[in-house]
């Protein structure tokens, strides 16, 4: 049994315009032990799936309106909201893009990891100061036991992330979502960010899902991937599988746009033409066909499902055949 | 020896300090530059190194503390009134953020004309609408799109008439200044492709400043690394890019993620810590606090760029 099961979920939102399904029909898992990446551009529904998760939904205007997740053998999309509260930041963790944001500006970093402890366990505050401090040594912090007075202005943005993470870790949790945790971060920073991610969640076991723009990241950290487009899962797949032989259009022309480093120098970039629809307008058939070169009539008209359940999964009616070049290597013999 | 001929931009010991609670922020200090006609020098390096502060300075929206600003052999410095007006027209810029920089008020076609009517350039107003039109085309929207406003249209769709707007007083240099970070992947491509388009088509030259040192190569003629404030590396695209000589280069191109899963872990030159605070730049080299083959000197002596090789310079004591 993986360790989260999200079956179906559908998520809405209620705005001025209309009602719009921001997560529709989403099947996602992941194991103990298991980095699942969870790819998608803005508006993808990526985020909202997370936030689904957690249940952190903004009263009033969104909900989750079908499906379920089942988190241990636990439903969660029924539970009451004060076992739901024992969960979050306890079982299940959650680290955030903007590491500034996400921690309280007048507190020290050391008063909100023992928050997080004192909150689900009973430790005294001497206890839980310090495994504060313990926590912060294990996320790479210099200089622990003085670092822990410090409050979030007098971090960098890499020593913040890690406070997040550690505040994250704190009450040592079965599945740790990270939602784009390197994003905010500069590039030397974020392949700390990526290598302290790694290490920590081989030693604990936990699952990991990993919310990300960024096929890069996805690359170097996950065991398997699920593509957004338009709030549904167009594809999903292990890595190697999915960089190798991409079954979707839109997943070969994100990894086509990550080939960059492979073309000659100014030369065009392969592009993916349109825009995202949006989602009060979404057309009748796929989501992606007005922008696919591939689509058919059919495409136009009939959303396609996710294949059956498999370790690879593509919804799309004229996948990408097996055993031909991956887009890198067709640019690679053409560069 | 031919004489050079005079850059296009020229930016020579620029220091630029801004007053702060606690000191002063170094966020240029000696800085050289230039950029030749019709070349695009990409400028790389992370938040905080001082890459936002050359854009700002090279169009003189900010002036200098110290050193000399010129264009087209022309000393820009001090120039002030209707001679840098008349100058401006010849560069401009595409900001980062696609929805700050687009004033929600006025309809594309007003803020397109906008830079003619500073300019008082471009005749009449149907002349003008013409010329918004034109832009707009030439940038892959509809010229009926003039009527609409910012929120009507998508981050990429708004990012090209911010480049259109560019485009209206035919500038000879355009400073990007991260002019792709906040856009999708998908649609990254399309404008990475517009502005190589634009460049074949009116031999513009760019100031390409990005903290993407993938997409600085592949816009780029020429590439300069800063690190907190400091020129620490520039020269030919393939020379920084594949023999890089300063150890913050070489960490930046380790760093870029990987573009495919990988059973091998790289050997990565992992940094150790974030760049220091360019309130108390660090002494010496600014690097050194960093650096993985830092030594005494380092600590001690601030190093000057030097040729390393005909098109390649380096500030670093180790080369």
């Amino acid at each position: 049994m993986p360790l989260l099961d999200i079956r179906g979920l559908q998520t809405s939102f209620h705005t001025r315009a209309g009602t719009v399904r921001a997560v529709d029909s989403v099947d996602l898992s992941v194991a103990r032990g298991e980095t699942v990446a969870l790819v998608g551009e803005s508006g993808s529904g990526k985020s909202v799936t997370a936030y689904s998760v957690l249940r952190l939904l903004p009263r009033g205007q969104g909900a989750i309106t079908g499906g379920s997740i089942r988190f241990d053998g636990t439903e969660l999309t029924t539970l009451p909201e004060a076992a739901m509260r024992a969960l979050r930041g306890n079982r299940i963790s959650m680290i955030f893009q903007e590491p500034l944001s996400a921690l309280n500006p007048v507190l020290s970093i050391g008063w909100q990891i023992a928050e997080a402890i004192r909150l689900h366990r009973p430790a005294g505050r001497r206890e839980a100061w310090a495994r504060a401090v313990d926590l912060l040594a294990q996320v790479g912090i210099p200089s622990p036991a003085q670092r822990v007075h410090d409050h979030p202005h007098q971090l960098s943005g890499g020593m913040r992330q890690r406070a997040v993470i550690a505040i994250a870790l704190a009450c040592e949790p079965d599945l740790l979502i990270a939602d784009e945790p390197t994003t905010a971060l500069d590039v030397t920073t974020q392949a700390q960010i990526l290598d302290l991610l790694r290490t920590l969640q081989a030693e604990r076991g936990m699952g990991l899902l990993l919310i990300t723009h960024d096929l890069g990241v996805v690359a170097e950290v996950a065991d398997r991937a699920a593509v957004m487009y338009a709030g549904r899962v167009v594809e999903q797949a292990p890595v190697r599988t999915l960089f190798d032989a991409p079954s979707h259009p839109y997943t070969e022309g994100l990894l086509a746009s990550l080939a960059i480093e492979h073309l000659r120098p100014g030369t065009r970039l392969p592009e993916i033409a349109g825009t995202v629809p949006s989602l009060l307008h979404m057309p009748p058939g796929c989501a992606f066909a007005p922008r696919c070169g591939r689509a058919q009539a059919a495409c136009h008209e009939l959303r396609p499902a996710l294949s059956q359940p498999g370790p690879h999964r593509v919804a799309c009616h004229f996948p990408l055949g097996a055993g031909r070049r991956t887009p890198l290597e067709l640019l690679g013999e053409a560069a | 020896m031919s004489i050079a001929p005079t850059p296009l931009l020229r930016l020579h010991d620029a220091v630029k300090h801004y007053p702060a609670s606690g000191g002063t922020v170094h966020a240029l200090d000696g800085v050289a530059l230039q950029v030749e006609r019709g070349e695009t020098l990409g400028l790389v390096g992370e938040s905080g190194c001082g890459k936002s502060t050359v854009a700002r300075v090279a169009l003189r929206l900010t002036p200098l503390t110290a050193g000399r600003l010129e264009f087209d052999g022309q000393d820009l410095t001090h120039l002030g009134g209707s001679a840098l007006r008349s100058l401006r027209a010849r560069l401009q810029m595409v900001f980062q953020d696609p929805y700050a920089s687009l004033n929600p008020r006025l309809t594309v076609g007003r803020a397109l004309r906008e830079p003619l009517i500073v300019q008082r350039q471009g005749g009449g107003e149907a002349e003008q609408r013409e010329r918004v039109a034109w832009a707009l085309a030439r940038v892959g929207l509809r010229p009926e799109m003039a009527q609409r406003y910012p929120h009507e249209f998508s981050g990429g769709q708004r990012q090209r008439i911010g480049i259109a707007r560019a485009l209206m007083l035919r500038p000879e240099l355009i400073v990007c200044d991260e002019a792709v970070s906040a856009l999708d992947v998908s649609v990254r491509a399309q404008v990475l492709n517009l502005l190589l388009g634009l460049r074949e088509e009116f031999g513009v030259a760019y100031l390409f400043i990005s903290h993407d040192l993938s997409i600085v190569r592949h816009m780029s003629d020429r590439i300069a690394v800063m690190y907190l404030g400091q020129v620490v590396e520039h020269g030919a695209r393939d020379s920084v890019w594949r023999a890089p000589l300063h150890p913050y280069t070489q960490a930046l191109v380790s760093a870029a993620p990987a573009t495919r899963p990988s059973t091998v872990r790289r050997q990565r030159v992992l940094l150790q810590g974030d760049p220091p605070n360019p309130l108390n730049p660090p002494a010496g080299c600014r690097f050194h606090t960093r650096c993985p083959l830092a030594q005494a000197r380092c600590r001690e002596e601030a190093p000057v760029l030097r040729p390393a090789s005909d098109r390649h310079w380096v500030a670093c004591h180790l080369q």
